[in-house]
């Protein structure tokens, strides 16, 4: 099957019903709560999650984007150092980059204070780690393909 | 005082409202509605035909453009008639840059109609060939089509609607509200009967990019149709741009002259602007279309399957983005339905007869929603007809 649909499809709503996808991509309920499973167990599947736009909440929270550069280990690279920031519960994402820095830590807290205290605690002792640089997230406009402010309405018939 | 009633045109005043637009008349004046109603594509036009439409008012591109459209944007056309259809046209002389889809029918009507000549209108079919047809002189002669025939035309019932005074024959595929398609193999059966006459086809292909069970075939590529073809096409549902208003006419060099006339005295030019965006939309839109038809089919099979198991069968869709189930089985009219359905369900639909009678007993629904709006309309179906089964 055209794995990449289904997976598209779940990719944008995954709140679809197996029912519901099997309607859509023709196919049985089954082989679609099959193809599922399978996904899952491969890996391809890493999780499911809900977009939250936080500001509306009472939650208070700061999001920040973290450039650190890096001494490469021999043998490992920059793998281990990875892995010990993205263990972090904090630490939202940590992605190997090409150019002027070597990773990019997105990091969550409840305030500045706090990430602050992560990056010059946490981070910033490792010892490969060379120098940081954060950048505080003022206002998310769109995040994972979804925008934020502007609710989506059918305004279709009502331009009279 | 002025009698109005002694100088306004018979024609015009004889010529009813659109059908659809009472019922939306209607569903407006209520509220919580969940409507399944509209003919448009809810996506907005891609981002990148949007901003070529507002980078040429940026660089000033206010004026009119030639008649005809832009040279620039005729070319587009007859590239993409040429890529996706197999048929070229000249594009300096055989393509004309309409204001919509409906005014390159309303200027095909008017430049060959004479008096008294017949225009065969199939039905089930879009609410505005006989009215136009009328206002051009045309005595309309419906050609309805069957659910049993898929609701394609009929051969048979062709030729006994041919008449010595048929002019043109309207070819609405594929096809509001029905979401019939007619094959390559079935539309030669309806070119066989037509070659070796003076009538002409108006191939109405506005919704060709939106099939389901194969790429959409035009009459004008079949062998001996072009010379007595006129495509009308447009923009709005291909590439979501409705309020744009633009379309287009291909037609045989000796047609499209006689049209051109009519356009240059009535509108003059398009929406600058909008001819704009349509070269970007053909240049670098295929992926855009591919998208949205990719979306409309998942919804199709949802809407379609959902029907079927609240008891509701429907023929089922290959094109457009219409489902049009049989919802006379109830013990009331298609009318009362639906306006029952609204009244007492809120969920709005169209009455299948107001695009033809041969549509009474049907209605049209739309599926161009959200899969959750789509959800939520079905439940209110399913619970009205579960209460008329009761």
């Amino acid at each position: 099957m055209k794995n990449n649909e289904l997976l598209k499809m779940l990719e944008n709503n995954a709140r679809l019903t197996d029912k519901q996808l099997a309607v859509m991509l023709d196919k049985d309920e089954a082989e679609i709560s099959a193809e599922i499973d399978n996904l899952e167990a491969n890996g391809t599947i890493l999780g499911y999650k809900t977009i939250i736009d936080w500001e509306k909440t009472e939650k208070e929270s700061v999001t920040a984007m973290i450039e650190v550069r890096l001494t490469p280990q021999k043998d490992r690279g920059f793998d281990r150092v990875a892995e010990k920031i993205y263990n972090y519960p904090e630490v939202q994402a940590v992605y190997l980059m090409s150019g002027a820095y070597d990773l990019s830590v997105l990091i969550e807290g409840k305030t500045m204070k706090e990430v602050a205290f992560f990056v010059s605690q946490k981070l910033s002792t490792i010892d490969s780690v060379i120098s940081t640089a954060t950048h505080f997230v003022l206002h998310k406009y769109k995040d994972k393909g979804v925008l934020y402010d502007t609710a989506e309405k059918d305004e279709r018939g009502t331009f009279n | 005082m002025i009698d109005y009633n002694k100088v306004l045109s018979k024609t015009v005043v004889n010529t009813p409202k659109s059908g659809i637009r009472k019922f939306f008349d209607l569903m407006n004046t209520m509220e919580d509605v969940v409507g399944l109603t509209v003919g448009e594509p809810d996506f907005q036009t891609p981002w990148h035909i949007r901003e070529a439409g507002i980078t040429s008012l940026e660089k000033g591109k206010t004026y009119y453009t030639a008649n005809a459209g832009l040279t620039e944007l005729r070319h587009e056309i007859n590239n993409y008639m040429t890529r996706r259809f197999g048929i070229s046209y000249i594009p300096e002389k055989e393509v004309i840059v309409t204001v919509g889809g409906s005014e390159a029918i309303d200027i095909a009507f008017r430049s060959v109609i004479e008096p008294g000549d017949e225009v065969i209108v199939p039905t089930p079919s879009f609410v505005c060939y006989a009215p136009l047809a009328r206002m051009s002189g045309a005595n309309p002669v419906i050609l309805e089509t069957k659910l049993e025939d898929n609701f394609k035309i009929n051969p048979e019932a062709l030729k006994a609607a041919i008449t010595s005074k048929t002019k043109l024959l309207v070819l609405p595929y594929p096809n509001n509200p029905t979401g019939a398609i007619m094959t390559k193999s079935e539309l030669e059966e309806i070119a066989e009967i037509l070659r070796d006459t003076n009538i002409l086809v108006l191939s109405d292909e506005i919704y060709a990019e939106l099939t389901y069970t194969g790429d959409h075939c035009s009459i004008a590529s079949l062998e001996g149709m072009r010379e007595r073809t006129i495509i009308a096409s447009g923009f709005s549902k291909a590439y979501a741009m409705t309020g744009w208003r633009l379309g287009y006419i291909c037609a045989p060099a000796p047609l499209a002259e006689q049209m051109l006339k009519i356009h240059q005295y009535g509108i003059m030019s398009s929406p600058t602007t909008s001819q704009f965006a349509a070269i970007e939309a053909l240049r670098n839109g295929d992926d855009d279309i591919a998208m949205m038809r990719d979306e409309y089919n998942r919804r199709r099979r949802y809407i379609y399957n959902g029907l079927k198991s609240i008891g509701i069968d429907s023929f089922e869709p290959e094109g457009a983005f219409y489902i049009f189930p049989k919802i006379g089985e109830f013990g009331i009219s298609g009318e009362e339905f639906c306006s029952k359905l609204l009244y007492d369900y809120k969920c709005a639909i169209v009455p299948g007869n107001a695009f033809g009678e041969s549509g009474d007993g049907f209605a049209r629904i739309s599926y161009a929603y959200s899969i959750k709006h789509i959800t939520q309309a079905l439940e209110r179906i399913e619970a009205f007809v579960q209460s008329l089964k009761k």
